[in-house]
This record gives structure tokens, sequence and C-alpha cells, in this order.
């Protein structure tokens, strides 16, 4: 049987954000909430994005951080904060920011094939569509499991 | 004389997220213009490496700054997701 790409703990909707760098960090904090990491790794996460910037914005309306791999991570692992009101990066050509995920992987192999799945599935227009009307956690878990 | 096969490098910040995504369409695009090349996921001081054979960087707009020393060409990908997109730009880098 398949693995899902992501679990139910691992989605949250919320109406807005105050700030793009709290919308990161209540998307990596989902990854915790799902036992993907630990608590370590959201600080991570956020520091990255601190010497970085928001690089990880990588389509209209998406961003997708994480850190490098670390013992702070104990499974690979996506989660999806989705803000019903877009919140601005910086990254002018892509905001505002809805579908904020966040990713984590022990090493760097384990997560390949979750990455794959998962690119092969937002270059569909009409799923990222979907996500972006999605009105609650369980149908984001339908189409992003499916 | 051996042919090397093109070197392609999908770079980002640690060489685990946007690079393995932006590895895994320019892998379907480049296998839908049946264009032989290799692709690989790289973080921004593998591909910084002056050692690197990379023929092609294939970079997020925010990191383009970053690389604006090395020798391989760059090629700056708005939408990752967009299969149009990079293989828009790939077709004219690799003619």
């Amino acid at each position: 049987m398949k693995t899902n790409l992501i679990s139910k703990t691992a989605i949250a909707i919320s109406d807005r954000a105050e700030s793009f760098e709290l919308a990161l960090r209540a998307s990596a904090q989902l990854l915790v909430a799902a036992g993907h990491a630990k608590a370590r790794y959201v600080d991570r996460v956020l520091e990255s994005y601190q010497k970085l910037g928001p690089y990880f914005v990588v389509a209209p309306k998406i961003a997708i951080a994480h850190a490098s791999p670390g013992d702070d991570v104990l499974t690979p692992g996506l989660s999806l904060l989705k803000l019903d009101e877009g919140i601005a990066s910086g990254v002018i050509q892509n905001d505002p920011v809805q579908l904020i995920f966040s990713l984590c992987t022990p090493d760097r192999d384990q997560h390949i094939e979750l990455l794959g799945d998962f690119a092969l599935l937002m270059s569909n227009k009409s799923i990222v569509n979907s996500l972006l009307n999605a009105s609650a956690e369980s149908v984001i878990w339908e189409i992003l499991n499916n | 004389m051996v042919e090397l096969a093109v070197l392609i490098y999908a770079v980002c910040g640690a060489g685990i997220g946007t690079s393995v995504l932006l590895k895994s369409n320019a892998d379907r695009v480049l296998s839908s213009l049946e264009i032989e090349a290799t692709v690989k996921a790289v973080s921004l001081d593998e591909a910084l490496n002056p050692a690197s054979l990379a023929q092609v960087l294939l970079i997020t707009p925010e990191l383009r700054e970053q690389v604006s020393e090395i020798r391989s060409e760059v090629v700056v990908i708005n939408n990752i997701f967009d299969l149009g997109e990079i293989q828009e730009k790939l077709s004219v880098s690799l003619s």
C-alpha cells in the first residue's frame, strides 16, 4: 500500500496570519504535532529563513519551508498551513502566499519519493486551485492523498 | 574525446527541498523533450564549489544573486511547478 503524502494532524487552516514569519512557525509546528520532528526543528526552519530569505516561495501562492536534515527530524514529513487570506513574503511575483508547506527529512534520501509525488501533484493547476478553495482540513487531506 | 552527458544542478539553500522538487519536474520535462541529461539536487554550497561540472544551474529568483560569480549558465525558474516554464527555459538553454 502506498503511504500517505501528509497526515491529518499535519494540516491546518487559518483565516489569516500576523506575519509571514509567524505563518512559517505555525506551519513547521505542524510537523512537530504530527510526530515528524522535534520542536528544535521549528527554530531551525526560522533560522534558515532569516539567513537565506524567502527563496522557498517557489510558485504563485506557495511556500515550502524547511531546514537541513538533522537529528531533530524523526521521520520524513510534510505539513500544510492554509491561509484564507494570503500573506506577503516579499517574493513579489508569487505573493500573497496562501499555501505554506513545511518539509523535514532525517537525511538526504528518505524524502525523495515523497517529494517526487508532491511535485507531480502540485504541477496540476486544478489540484492547487482545489487546495486554495478547500474549507476543511479533511478536504485537503483527501486532495493530497488521492 | 568522451562525450559527457549534460549535467544540470537544481539548487536550493539546503539541497533537500526546492531543489529536489525542481529536479523532479526538470527530469519530467527532459524526458518529454527526449534530452539526455543528469539533473542533480544540490545545496547552494555545492553549487558554488569551483570544481562543479554543471553546465546549467536551475535556481529560484531569490537565490539568483548568490550565484552571480558562477561559470555555469544560470536559469531562473519563477514557478517550479510550471512544467511549461521549465520546458521553455530548458529548451532555450540546451539548444
